[in-house]
């Protein structure tokens, strides 16, 4: 049995990042995600990787996207005003084909907000955020156990696509400890080889990483073939997780920190007899949206809770159309929704059965 | 069964360090837990809290409206969890500090004399100890051994190792005090 | 007639470093003969097969092409922070960057600073020729004091917009970089020291000495509205008066 250790989100994915055979960290600090950079900061050298830290994350994903065009594992993380500035570095490495994982630590904004939890940064992770037309694999863990998972898929993901891929987080998952099981490291020498990265000209043509076509129909192509790649994410990679959604007649709709609250409070409402049910897109993008249409087809409610004013419930609504009732309860600046409230928002819209609480 | 308990103070307290190490206890166990700090520019100087989640099953919220234990270690932390309390639960508080009475008749009082205590022992360092030593005999969420194990761990992880034995005798102080 | 017959030597050829494709640059331009200097240098340290071209944005985009090596485009000014990464990661890599003047020392700034301050083992070719050229001609960070560009049409006034920054004295300030120079290419002479100036860069790097910087002071002809012989004696006239040629920095 492997061992089980107490240990903070923010270390956990650190050493997740590590175990996923990366040997490469470029970050920058900000809070809540400065465990992180500091973890790398002790144990990457150990581990027989490079650690630096940047002028600014635009250093940071900069050097993240030299050290991917040549091959190696890389990772960077930070939070929102650091988010925004490594938005530029996202899409030359969307353009340009290269792998690479980010973890956002989100926290309240917009601007320099707060260092409390957030969920403000959805559309930014899902919707583009830099410019042009990509897509980035957006993976949402709500449990520290299930980060370190995702940070390790995270890594194979962008390997299998050649794309970044971003594990959203928040200051609740980043701060809180939680006993995990780490899986068995990779061993970075055994990962499938890279033939397209920089590694010497050396009995081939030379290796080009670029995300600059002057000609427009090379462009379009190569959008084009992108396109494909992001529709085959589509069909193969969504995840998610439904909790007593079978008899549901009320569901929320939750991702991360506010989705294993959002738990606590299925519990609380079924003893009160109140027929809640939880889905929990574990992918933001590519986003669930069948099974959400599926369960509105037989829910009165999906009621989306989110800790900012309503990204995700685009995507709710988008999935659910007129099928159900779409209503949304989210906090902002940093106030996380507790079981009791998410309850409160649950029992306006919850069809309360008075004949099943007297059978009772 | 799945219980919570906020450990409150003023920055320097310990509450954060307390709650790692029940936190740890638990898990040691064989408890599923959560441990989640108040966190930011109040570490320094102000209050700090943390939150202690132990369930014999996974745990959703790691966030608790109602605990079932408070450990206020201040004034302030009195004032501002004591309504939150869940019915039935604990207020395991620091009765060097607190001199208000506990207003609610529905919770478990224990007032242990932390300051005092913790200078019997030795130092005023070592007040979290004896707050968690009375909040686990209060309880009885996990054993004293346990406990002290994972206290142990934990200093000697930081390079603090000895000072285990005086935080031995303080978790002892405050379990044998309820 | 008699028929000559004469045994020929070729004295002159193409490096092999340098693709056979024809550059996108405008007549008379420095660039094109920086580009075939660097070749040269490459193939007499015998590096092509372990060198990676990191490109900037602005009239020398298209600097990988030019190469029979690896290279990579970055983004705008974050030259030194890409071939931080790659160098990282392969330190047996021969990594240079290829920025301008705005790439380098405008946008650029703190990348190429933290590059330099950091000692990354890599060679920086900083071409200055005081103008944005692909964008037009528009005030670059290095434009002289009453030089006429698209974007300060009276001319650059220090009031409104500083002086001309001189980049490789800031990075010679610094403690770790190993070479800082700055160079020209206005006749014979300049060019067969810039030859050595880039030689010199690159062998620190294949001996793992640190950083490089080699600053040459550039020519362009078509924003400057001057022929390109014009050009260079403006260099020698007038630019090096605000860049001194020399060496700042050497502790290889």
């Amino acid at each position: 049995m492997r061992d089980k250790i107490l240990i903070a989100g923010n270390d956990a994915i650190a050493e997740a990042g590590i175990r996923a055979g990366c040997r490469s960290y470029f970050g920058y600090p900000i809070t809540p995600q400065n465990e992180l950079l500091e973890y790398m900061s002790a144990h990457m050298p150990k581990a027989g990787g490079v650690f630096v830290q940047a002028e600014s994350e635009i250093g940071a994903i900069n050097m993240c996207y030299g050290a991917s065009a040549a091959g190696a594992r890389t990772m960077t993380s930070s939070s929102g005003p650091g988010m925004s500035l490594k938005l530029e570095g996202i899409s030359y490495l969307a353009g340009s084909d290269l792998p690479c994982v980010i973890v956002n630590v989100a926290r309240g904004g917009p601007g320099l907000g707060n260092i409390a939890p957030g969920q403000g940064d959805y559309f930014q992770a899902t919707k583009g955020g830099g410019h042009g037309d990509y897509r980035m694999i957006v993976l949402a863990p709500a449990t520290i156990p299930e980060a370190t998972e995702l940070t390790m898929l995270a890594f194979d993901l962008a390997d299998k696509y050649r794309t970044p891929v971003l594990v959203l987080v928040d200051g609740v998952l980043g701060q809180m400890m939680e006993p995990v099981e780490f899986r068995d490291p990779v061993d970075p020498a055994t990962l499938p080889p890279k033939p397209w990265a920089l590694t010497g000209a050396q009995g081939r043509p030379p290796n080009i990483v670029t995300s600059f076509f002057l000609d427009p129909q090379e462009l379009s192509e190569l959008n084009l073939k992108r396109q494909d790649r992001y529709r085959r994410i589509v069909t193969q990679e969504v995840r998610y997780e439904e909790f007593e959604t079978g008899d549901a007649t009320i569901v929320i709709a939750a991702y991360g920190t506010v989705a294993r609250i959002a738990r606590t409070t299925v519990k609380l409402a079924r003893n009160e007899g109140i027929k809640l049910g939880l889905l929990r897109p574990i992918t933001l993008w590519p986003f669930p949206y069948a099974p959400l249409r599926a369960l509105s087809n037989r829910v009165k409610v999906i009621l989306t809770v989110e800790m900012s004013a309503g990204q995700m419930l685009e995507d709710v609504r988008l999935a659910v159309a007129e099928r159900a009732e779409t209503p949304f309860y989210g906090e902002m600046g940093g106030i996380v929704p507790t079981p009791r409230g998410i309850l409160m928002e649950v029992k306006k819209y919850a069809s309360y059965d008075a004949e099943d609480d007297q059978g009772f | 069964m799945e219980k919570s308990v906020i450990l409150a103070g003023f920055g320097g307290q310990g509450v954060i360090l307390a709650g790692k190490v029940l936190a740890q206890a638990g898990m040691d166990h064989g408890l599923e837990v959560t441990w989640f700090p108040s966190y930011g520019p109040e570490m320094r100087g102000g209050t700090a809290n943390c939150t202690v989640v132990l369930s014999d099953e996974p745990v959703a919220s790691p966030l608790a409206d109602d605990p079932t234990a408070l450990i206020a270690m201040n004034p302030p932390s009195l004032d501002k969890f004591e309504s939150t309390v869940a019915r039935g639960g604990t207020i395991v508080l620091n009765s060097s500090l607190i001199e208000r009475p506990v207003m609610r008749a529905d919770v478990k009082v224990v007032p242990i004399p932390m300051n005092e205590m913790a200078a019997k022992v030795g130092s005023d360092l070592v007040i979290n100890m004896v707050a968690l030593g009375a909040y686990i005999k209060a309880t009885g969420i996990t054993p004293l051994a346990t406990v002290k194990t994972a206290m142990a761990q934990m200093l000697e992880k930081d390079g603090k190792g000895k000072f285990v034995p005086m935080n031995e005798q303080a978790l002892e102080e405050g379990y044998n005090a309820v | 007639m008699p028929v000559m017959t004469q045994k020929m030597t070729k004295v002159f050829e193409r490096p092999r470093s340098l693709a056979d494709i024809e550059f996108t640059y405008c007549p008379g331009c420095h660039h094109g003969l920086i580009t075939r200097i660097i070749a040269q240098v490459i193939d007499e340290l015998g590096i092509q097969e372990r060198t990676v071209v990191v490109g900037p944005v602005g009239c020398s985009v298209f600097v990988y092409q030019w190469f029979r090596c690896d290279g990579i485009q970055s983004a705008h000014g974050r030259a030194c922070a890409v071939a931080t990464g790659i160098k990282r990661v392969n330190p047996d890599l021969i990594v240079f960057t290829y920025q301008g003047d705005g790439d380098l020392a405008a946008i650029g700034t703190a990348e190429s600073i933290h590059a330099a301050n950091r000692g990354e083992n890599i060679t920086v070719i900083f071409i200055n020729n005081q103008i944005y050229g692909m964008t037009g001609g528009q005030m670059a960070p290095t434009t002289l004091i009453g030089q006429w560009a698209t974007s300060c049409p009276d001319g650059r006034d220090a009031g409104l917009a500083g002086y001309p920054i001189r980049f490789s004295e800031m990075v010679a300030q610094l403690d770790a970089p190993v070479y800082v120079t700055r160079q020209s290419l206005y006749d014979q002479k300049r060019i067969m020291a810039t030859s050595r100036a880039i030689k010199k860069a690159f062998q620190y790097q294949v001996e793992c000495k640190g950083y490089s910087l080699v600053e040459i002071l550039a020519n362009c002809p078509t924003s400057w509205h001057m022929t390109p012989t014009q050009a260079n004696k403006h260099i020698a006239d007038v630019v090096t008066s605000v860049f001194p040629l020399g060496d700042l920095v050497d502790r290889g």
